[in-house]
This record gives structure tokens, C-alpha cells and sequence, in this order.
């Protein structure tokens, strides 16, 4: 284990490390649980620190007592605590929403899912109550229950409105319907077979999912990848970002009902998916990542043919979007994110970014072939629509430009793949920067050198805390633009 | 706005001709399911069924008995891993991906039926509907694969209304309804309640191997096993996720425009 450095930490000691962390300029990435043994439970909290390319973490042992709550000082933390909660059992005394969320839509359970079979005394996943709405009164309040099923072909929520007039007083969006159950999925199986489930967790990010893991493991078994794989998964991860942010920009455009322009960036998707199959055999770059390495060569030449095509087409096609006054003027100013709030909350990705706060994991942690191919970090300040819009728009371009470089340098000679078996009862932490933010990968492995937890945190899980808050006192002409703008996934939140 | 309709002008057509014309259908490069000959396994090896997560490939009984193992592509993730662990090329790679079938023992391999069985006999089922459709899409715990190739269809590439071939926000007009996802708990009640608000004739499309077995989290603690024994399913199109190319195949099955080429496990080339 090299990515992360733990320290222990007592759970009296908790709140005042978390305002040194902050005051430090840190910030928590992730909160999770798990049992060293049926009777003994331990949460990590993973934090980053300015200037350092390790995490850093604390472990904390729980010894059956509540955990105090730290949502009140990092509120990033609050969606991390009840998850906790209710999937590992652990109680947070003084926590500001202590509710079901992952598991708001199953069937009561004896425990939650992932605590011991055997673990004995009444869980605190079985009392926590449902999510509850705010009591909101007042004759000409209506109240708008949309979902689950919508229309379009888009992914299963329920957005709960109370709105007056045009205006939305609250919105609560019920996004855990498709909860799968994928973390759990995870336990028992052997570390390579594993790569393809974390593929499936969002088919969209696959590439993203599978280098997190593929890394968490590397790190778990001191494993190092050679070039020519680290070269790979960096082209693969760059060709992942071109298709979904064209996918965003056409489908905002679909938002502002600039209907050549979704039409033009669509078809660029598509372009862009062709050049992932014919590069990879996949259209969703699948089977490409395993720990250690990538499972077979990329064929680059395809992927320059098909960038020579796609380049100037996406030029032209930004141009266009970029002179459009009547799809700018519904983007800019709308649904704004300050800074401290995309901070505090935990925004993620071009989120954060067109908010103001200069992160990416590829330059701040390089992992694959980004120490050697610094990628261009786009940030904007104004936290709006538009900004969301440009800050994509800037790494499409980059992502262009770094796989333009792999092209002319060629890839380094080498094998694909490593020796990569991790021992017994070891533990290992991986990250990528997806298209949509930061994945976080943490693994312990049993006895055996099988899985025994996966803590996946996904970007839409962190960006989905953030989203309401930008629709509270907003409009509903507003709100499918202000939704598109995210570029959010259902999937990856609910995993 | 004139700078739109002078681009889109300038631009012309992007559809492709295929499936009435031509051959372009957009999957240049994409494998499918792999090719099985069944006649190549050696005793003794069991490679590719521990390689398989969705256990497509199995033994029934143990495999000192029986040589070749049992094959579902109706579990299928295309995953390849059986192409790379086989050491005597039983598996292997093929860009097979018309595995639309409207009966789920034509996923299973069965060599009674796919080397006797005359191709001729195939296509006897009454066409419900003429030869246009209205699809309703019902997302019940996909990873968003599924749902990205959907959205693909009503790209200029596909083009899908060229085909007489839409989708409806309502499930009231709708004729068919494509379901994605293993069917998690909490999408079980919504997917029922949609299905009862369509019209009859009203025909399902299990969308992806998730849909049509369970997939990679099929059977957990949150999710069920696809559609089997939740509504009646008349076409099982299994694929990690289906491309677009096959999901086209799979609705023109329905308006008898296409025909099923996937007979006990074997693709009819």
C-alpha cells in the first residue's frame, strides 16, 4: 500500500483533526466502513492535502459506540456518514440528516448489507427512518412528483418539485432506485475477474472505473505497470472523456432546443464510439484494463484516422455553439455554484472546476501516463451553466491534444502487462479523473487473496449532493438546462 | 439561427443506408459474442467456465464427464475473457451481434437444434403490428450502457425514425416496451405499473444481458434476475449493452422486417 498513508485516529480525536485538515487546505475524498472482523468495525476517512500526490487518511477503530459526526464541519461528509449507516451498520450521533438514502427504496433488511452475517445486537440500519420531505404549506404551493419513469430514454429517478408559479421553492431527487447493490457484488470475487464488474458500475465511465480498480489492486500488490499499459489506459481514458462530453454538449443542446446543434454533437458521439470499436473492439472501450496492465494492444493508427476526421468537425462545431447567442443566453448566469459551496459539498470534476477550484487527479496524483503527458486543466470562476459548458468544452480539446501527442511520439515498446497478484489480507487504494470527477477505489482482500470490500466512491454520488443546491430558488424553465449542464449519472450515484 | 440552418443544409444527410441498403452498419471492429465450436474443447479443462463471471458458460455435470461446456449467451457480458483463457481455441473472438431471439432456449447452445433444424422453418409467428412502432424505454437498474447506445439510435447515424420507428413518453401509445436493467427491487413496482398502461398488442423487448438474465448483479440483495417471471418477454436481446445495430435488428424482428438469425446458441451467418 503506497497510495494512501493511514494514521490512527480516536474517535475523540476526530472533529478536531477535521478542522486542522481544512484549515490545512485538505479536503475529505471519501468515507467508508469495514470489518477487520465479524466483530469489529473500521472506518477510513480519505482525505487530499495541497501538494501532495499521496492521500493521505486516518483509520478509526469504532468499538460499538456512535462515531461523532463530522457533516456539521466537512458537509461533503453527510451523504458519506448515512451511507455508512445504513449499508455497514455504524452509528454517527448528532448527524444533521440521520435518514436512509442508498437504501431508501429496499425492503427492510435484518442488518445492512454490508455488515457480518454474524454480527450480533440490533443494527442501526434497521432503525434509521425513511427519507423524509420538508413540511412546505401555503395555498398556492404545488407539489410535482416526476418519475420515476420519464419521458425519453434516460435513467430512472424520481425529482420531487414544490414550486409556486414558476419558481422552485425545493426539490428532493429520489435517485437510489437503481441501487444495485454493486459493492457487495464485489465480495468473494478473485481480483482480476472483479475488472469487468467495475466496468458495469457506470457504463459510461468504464474506462475510469476499471483504472481506479485496476490501481487499487496494483497498489495492494506493489505492482508496477509498464509504460506501454500506462500509455494505453491514457489514451483510453482521454478517447472516454471526447465521446461523453460531445454526448453533453449535444444533449444540452437538446435542453435549449437547439435542435441541429443536438443533432451535430450526437452524431460526433457517435463518430467517437466508432473510433472506441474500431480501436478496441468496444464501443465502451471494455476489455482493455486489467490489474497489472491492459489486456491487449490499442490500435492507434485507428484512432488517429478517426481524430483526423473528428478534430476539425468538433472545431467547427464549437465554433458554432460558441457564436450561438440564443443557446448561450439560456447558459449564462443560470443556476450558478459558488466556489464554497462546490468546495464544502464535495463538486467533482468539471463541476469544481467551473467553479473555481483548481483540481484534477491527473495532475495533482498522476497515475497512468500522466506524469510524463501533463494534461491542460481548464478552470473557470462564474460557476454557471455556461461556465460548466466551457470548462467541458476546454477538455475536450485537451483530450484531443494529449492523445495527439501519445500519436506522434508512438507508444513506448514493452509488454502490456505485469505480474500482478496481490497477497493475502492486504488493502490498496486507486483513483482516476473520469469525465465526470474523481472515482475512488478501496480494496481489502481476505485471507484467501479474495475480495472481501470494495468501497467505490463515484463522481455523480459527489456531484448529485451538490446539484440541489442549485436548484432551490430557481425556475423550472430552468431546471433541464441547469440538469443537462451537470452532465450527471444515475447509475454511478447509485451504484 | 441562420447559422444552424445554413450548417445543417451544407451538412446534408448523415444516416447510414443499412439495413435497407448497403452494409454500413456503424460496428466496424465491435466484438460480440465469441465463436464456440464446441468440437475443439479438451477433457479436463474447465478454463473458460471459471473465467466467466455470469457463468454463460458451465458445467453441468463435472467436466471430466462432459468435454464441452453448456453455453448461454443469454448470460453473456462479451467480456472476451473466454477468447484468452482457452488454450485450444473453442472461443473465439467474433463481431456476432444479431442476438435478438424471441424464444430464450435459442440463447442456449443446442446443436439438435442449430445443425438439424432447417433455417426455412423459422419465421412463422403472425405479425402483431404493421410496420411502424412506438417505443416506450424503462430503465430498471441499468449501468447506463444501455441506455447510451438507446439514445444512439436517435442519432443522425441511425436516424431511427427513417425506420417508422419512435420514441413515446407515454406507455399509453406505446407498442413495445424495452426494458434495460437486472430489475432492481425498488424498479420492480414502476415497471409493472408502466407495462399495465400500455395498450395490447403490447410486446417487451428485455434489452441487454442484465435484462435478459441478471447480468454482472443479478440475483444480490437489491436486484432481481432480469425479466423472466416479472412481465411476458417477446424478444431477448442480450449484449453488454446491445449496440445500436442490434437493437435495430431486434425491433424489426417485431414488425416481421427482419428475422431472427440466432437458433440454439448458433448465429446463422
Amino acid at each position: 500500500m503506497n497510495n494512501c498513508e493511514y494514521v490512527s485516529v480516536t474517535t475523540d480525536e476526530l472533529a478536531a483533526r477535521a478542522q486542522r485538515l481544512l484549515a490545512a487546505g485538505g479536503r475529505f475524498q471519501g468515507l467508508y466502513a469495514w470489518y477487520p472482523s465479524a466483530s469489529n468495525a473500521e472506518l477510513r476517512y480519505v482525505s487530499t492535502l495541497p501538494g501532495q500526490e499521496k492521500f493521505s487518511g486516518w483509520r478509526v477503530e469504532v468499538n460499538g459506540r456512535p462515531v461523532p459526526s463530522l457533516a456539521a464541519i466537512s458537509p461533503l461528509l453527510g451523504w458519506h456518514e448515512r451511507e455508512v449507516m445504513e449499508m455497514s451498520g455504524i452509528a454517527f450521533s448528532g448527524h444533521p440528516e440521520p435518514e436512509r438514502l442508498v437504501t431508501a427504496f429496499l425492503p427492510r433488511m435484518d442488518r445492512g448489507p454490508l455488515e457480518p452475517a454474524i454480527a450480533t445486537g440490533e443494527s442501526i440500519a434497521v432503525r434509521l427512518p425513511a427519507p423524509s420531505l420538508p413540511a412546505v404549506s401555503g395555498k398556492h404551493v404545488q407539489l410535482l412528483p416526476f418519475g420515476p419513469v420519464r419521458a425519453d430514454v434516460v435513467e430512472s429517478a424520481q425529482f420531487i418539485f414544490y414550486y409556486l408559479g414558476e419558481g422552485i421553492l425545493h426539490y428532493h431527487p429520489n435517485l437510489f432506485l437503481k441501487h444495485r447493490g454493486m459493492e457487495k457484488q464485489f465480495e468473494g470475487m478473485d481480483v482480476g475477474s472483479a475488472t469487468l464488474v467495475a466496468e458495469r458500475v457506470t457504463g459510461i465511465d468504464s474506462v475510469a472505473h476499471a483504472i481506479a480498480y485496476a490501481q487499487a489492486i496494483e497498489d495492494a500488490a506493489d505492482c508496477e505497470v509498464p509504460a506501454r499499459a500506462r500509455w494505453i489506459r491514457l489514451v483510453a481514458a482521454e478517447l472516454e472523456r471526447i465521446y461523453n462530453h460531445l454526448h453533453y454538449l449535444g444533449h444540452l443542446c437538446h435542453t435549449t432546443t437547439l435542435k441541429v446543434g443536438e443533432a451535430q454533437g450526437k452524431l460526433l458521439e457517435e463518430r467517437a464510439k466508432q473510433i472506441n470499436g474500431r480501436a478496441s473492439g468496444s464501443r465502451f472501450l471494455r476489455s482493455l484494463i486489467w490489474p497489472g496492465g491492459v489486456r491487449h494492444d490499442l490500435d492507434l493508427q485507428a484512432v488517429d484516422e478517426g481524430l483526423d476526421i473528428l478534430m476539425p468537425q468538433i472545431d467547427q462545431y464549437i465554433g458554432l455553439i460558441e457564436r450561438t447567442t440564443s443557446h448561450l443566453d439560456r447558459l449564462i448566469s443560470t443556476a450558478p455554484l459558488s466556489q464554497k459551496l462546490a468546495f464544502d459539498q464535495g463538486a467533482t470534476g468539471p463541476i469544481e472546476r467551473a467553479s473555481g477550484v483548481d483540481r484534477d487527479l491527473r495532475r495533482d496524483h498522476p497515475y497512468a501516463a500522466y506524469s510524463a503527458l501533463r494534461p491542460h486543466v481548464v478552470v473557470a470562476q462564474e460557476g454557471d451553466a455556461f461556465a460548466r459548458m466551457r470548462v467541458r468544452i476546454g477538455e475536450l480539446r485537451a483530450s484531443v491534444a494529449l492523445i495527439e501527442k501519445v500519436i506522434i511520439e508512438g507508444l513506448p515498446d514493452g509488454p502490456l502487462s505485469a505480474a500482478c497478484t496481490p497477497g493475502a489480507g492486504v488493502e490498496g487504494l486507486g483513483w482516476s479523473e473520469s469525465p465526470r470527477g474523481t472515482i475512488l477505489y478501496a480494496i481489502h482482500l481476505d485471507a484467501d487473496g479474495r475480495l472481501m470490500r470494495v468501497k467505490i466512491k463515484s463522481p455523480s454520488f459527489a456531484n448529485w449532493r451538490v446539484f440541489p443546491s442549485t436548484v432551490h430558488d430557481s425556475n423550472m424553465m430552468d431546471y433541464a438546462i441547469n440538469e443537462a449542464s451537470f452532465g450527471l449519472t444515475i447509475s454511478g450515484c447509485a451504484r | 439561427m441562420p447559422l444552424w440552418t445554413w450548417f445543417g443544409l451544407k451538412e446534408g444527410s448523415a444516416s447510414t443506408d443499412w439495413p435497407l441498403k448497403g452494409d454500413d452498419d456503424g460496428q466496424q471492429g465491435v466484438l460480440g459474442v465469441p465463436r464456440y465450436e464446441p468440437s475443439k474443447c479438451q477433457s479436463q479443462c474447465d478454463a473458460c467456465a471459471v473465467a466467466c463471471v455470469t457463468h454463460a458458460i458451465s458445467f453441468a455435470s463435472p467436466e471430466n464427464e462432459a468435454a464441452a461446456p453448456e453455453v448461454d449467451w443469454g448470460r453473456c457480458i462479451v467480456c472476451q475473457r473466454c477468447t484468452e483463457v482457452c488454450p485450444t481455441g473453442a472461443f473465439t473472438e467474433s463481431t456476432d451481434w444479431a442476438l435478438g431471439v424471441s424464444e430464450r432456449f435459442d440463447l442456449k447452445w443446442d446443436e439438435a437444434v442449430n445443425e438439424r433444424i432447417a433455417r426455412q422453418v423459422v419465421w412463422r409467428r403472425r405479425r402483431a403490428f404493421g410496420r411502424s412502432l412506438h417505443i416506450r424505454h424503462i430503465d430498471a437498474g441499468s449501468c447506463n450502457g444501455c441506455e447510451s447506445e438507446l439514445q444512439a439510435l436517435n442519432n443522425p447515424f441511425y436516424n431511427l425514425h427513417r425506420l417508422g420507428i419512435f420514441f413515446t413518453p407515454s406507455p399509453r401509445f406505446a407498442d413495445v416496451l424495452l426494458v434495460t436493467g437486472p430489475v432492481t427491487k425498488a424498479m420492480h413496482g414502476p415497471l409493472l405499473e408502466t407495462w399495465e398502461a400500455m395498450p395490447v398488442p403490447r410486446w417487451v423487448i428485455a434489452t441487454g444481458t442484465c435484462a435478459v438474465s441478471g447480468g454482472v448483479s443479478g440475483g444480490n440483495y437489491a436486484c432481481g434476475n432480469g425479466l423472466d417471471g416479472v412481465v411476458p418477454v417477446d424478444i431477448y436481446l442480450p449484449g453488454c449493452p446491445p449496440n445500436p445495430a442490434a437493437l435495430i435488428h431486434a425491433l424489426l424482428m417485431i414488425v416481421g422486417r427482419a428475422e431472427q438469425r440466432m437458433r440454439g446458441g448458433r448465429i446463422d451467418r
